[in-house]
């Protein structure tokens, strides 16, 4: 095979075309979401003009003024940081006890519990009939919808209970000598052991709640409830004008900012966080998602 | 001592577990079985003045009305027809990128373009739709890029009409997933014993010959798996994805099963007939994991159950 020599090192043609399809596939990745930042950072009239490819022309963060000056946004915003804070937190806590418990082997009902959580993995009672439990429990309009019905989840269970294996048997023997009892030994010793884990699941998680707009549109009408995912779904596919263009503060210049703008601007700034985070648990969900292929 | 405890003392020497077991079992019988059970009303007359008990039975009267209901076939049509050209589109382009990225020796760059790859999963779709929706109109980036190439052609409003909706959808979640779909068949290829290689290599392989007569075939049963996954979610087109990309001017292509039980049940309050539509697509799919599930049994020894 032919080959040419690159800062001195020799590279065959196939790592070289290889080398250039990734370049492609990482550019066709990156680039939708690089526009979305460019055309947020950039003044929203001249933008219209089009032709703003790779940097903002006329930079501006009128966008994003108007943004977090709008009750309404920083409402949303609040609400996604809530559900995606206490919505993670009580899912990883009550999932890992519940998966602790059910791996115990003396836990009488064992069987019958597991069993009844494996059979949730393959049926479920579906959108309607789910609809109307939420309904009957009261829960439309409020916010513990964001909270109870994603609290557990058995497909977690399952990645739990195969990290939980793994941690040696006599340090909970030990404690057990000591007289703690169940719940000391998973709070005290387990949790502090299954950090790896719990990032796993948190990453998944949060991300689930963080992007999550169906919730907002099925059993939320009240918009001051609703998170920053179903604003953008409201305003980005239905298409309804946002309220922030006609009353805006007389601070920001309205000639630079369009609806257009501050969507992108809302956009970004309702992926930033995400994309802060997940390059540093890579190495935890990588793993936590094999277990769980494996497994389910 | 073989005395058989009682119940009672068993359970009473294991409170503070049970009272760690217990909750998760109410929560899944709330919100697990509760609903299971609430699929009765397929089979009922549910209004929204009933409860799922009293509303009177009909039947399958529901389920009849299913096979009268040219709504449903469309949506029907709609669903196959985009989950069959992303099983083939969708399904081996994370395979074949897989491959190519394990080809990759330079451990940094492999790993950045994996961190790469990852990031669209990691988007809503709401945010991609916001990016998606401008670019395919009229006046959007697409329509100005083809322009530039082809100057005599028309602009096309891709997304305000049905023609090519399929391709759209299948390409667009192809683009968001591929990345992380990829993620299990890399690492099953790192486990993939370095001795195969060498001895490929003494019998004259080239990357190619790896490629295919290693590699392959030491992915294959987790390629299989992952088929007849593919399969039986068949009937499961993506929900966020068709919520975001639908319009009434593309609906014809794009209103899909769970978009149509959505609204006729959630907006249409017409409850008992979409229960009834997502019965018995759940059927059908649970058909379809068998017959897949049985046919690779059959043919080459490897089965998820």
């Amino acid at each position: 095979m032919a080959s040419i020599r690159i800062t001195g090192r020799r590279v065959d043609g196939f790592t070289l075309i290889n080398t250039i399809i990734m370049l492609f596939i990482c550019f066709i990745t990156i680039y939708p979401v690089w526009y979305a930042v460019v055309l947020s950072f950039n003044d929203g009239n001249d933008a219209m003009m089009g032709g703003v490819y790779w940097w903002p022309r006329v930079f501006s963060i009128e966008s994003y003024r108007a943004m977090f000056s709008h009750q309404g946004i920083l409402r949303a915003f609040g609400v996604s940081l809530f559900r995606t804070v206490v919505g993670t937190v009580t899912h990883i806590l009550f999932t890992a006890m519940v998966a602790y418990a059910f791996l115990q082997r003396h836990l009488t009902g064992r069987k019958l519990y597991m069993t009844l959580g494996v059979i949730t993995m393959f049926f479920n009672g579906g959108l309607i009939p789910t609809f109307l439990l939420i309904k009957n429990l009261g829960l439309i309009d409020n916010l513990l919808v964001y909270i109870l019905p994603s609290m557990f989840n058995f497909f977690h269970l399952i990645i739990f209970q195969a990290f939980f294996r793994e941690i040696p048997k006599s340090l909970e023997e030990s404690a057990m000598i000591d007289g703690m009892n169940s719940f000391g030994i998973f709070s005290r010793i387990i949790l502090p052991l299954s950090m790896p884990v719990i990032a796993t699941i948190a990453l998944f998680q949060g991300v689930w709640h963080w992007n999550d707009f169906f919730f907002g549109i099925i059993y939320v009408n009240e918009m001051d409830l609703q998170p920053v995912a179903t604003y953008l779904y409201r305003v980005i596919a239905q298409n309804q004008s946002s309220q922030m263009m006609v009353n805006m503060p007389a601070a920001i210049s309205r000639s630079a900012v369009t609806s257009q703008s501050i969507k992108m601007a809302t956009m970004v700034a309702a992926t930033f966080p995400i994309v802060l985070v997940y390059p540093f648990l890579q190495k935890y969900f990588v793993k936590g998602l094999l277990v769980g292929s494996i497994k389910g | 001592m073989l005395k058989q405890e009682s119940l009672l003392t068993r359970l009473s020497r294991q409170k503070a577990l049970q009272a760690m077991a217990i909750p998760g079992l109410i929560w899944m019988i709330v919100f697990n079985y509760i609903p299971m059970y609430g699929v009765i009303i397929a089979f009922k007359e549910y209004r929204v003045i009933n409860t799922i008990g009293n509303a009177p039975w009909v039947g399958l009267t529901h389920f009849r009305e299913i096979f009268r209901d040219t709504d449903f076939f469309l949506t029907m049509k709609n669903t196959l027809g985009i989950s069959l050209l992303k099983l083939l589109i969708g399904f081996p382009l994370p395979i074949v990128f897989a491959l190519l990225l394990n080809e990759i020796r330079t451990i940094r760059f492999k790993r950045w373009v994996q961190t790469v790859s990852y990031l669209p999963h990691f988007l809503s779709w709401v945010v991609l739709g916001g990016i998606m929706i401008p670019w395919l109109s009229e006046t959007g980036f697409i329509n100005e890029l083809l322009t530039k190439i082809n100057p005599g052609r028309e602009a096309v409003p891709f997304l305000g009409r049905p023609e090519g909706f399929w391709m759209l959808s299948v390409l667009s979640d192809t683009w968001k997933e591929m990345g992380w779909g990829a993620i299990i068949y890399l690492a099953a290829m790192s486990g993939i014993p370095p001795e195969l290689y060498e001895a490929a290599v003494v019998d004259g392989a080239n990357r190619f010959h790896k490629m295919r007569y290693v590699t392959l075939p030491c992915i294959a049963g987790t390629i299989t798996i992952l088929l007849i996954l593919a399969i039986s979610g068949i009937l499961n087109t993506n929900f966020e994805q068709m919520l975001v990309l639908n319009n009434p001017l593309n609906n014809d292509a794009s209103n899909v099963i769970d978009l149509y039980v959505y609204r006729t049940g959630i907006r249409g309050l017409r409850f008992s007939y979409s229960t009834a539509v997502g019965l018995f697509k759940a059927l059908i799919a649970l058909v379809l994991l068998m017959g897949a599930n049985g046919l690779s049994k059959k043919y080459q020894g490897r089965s998820l159950f």
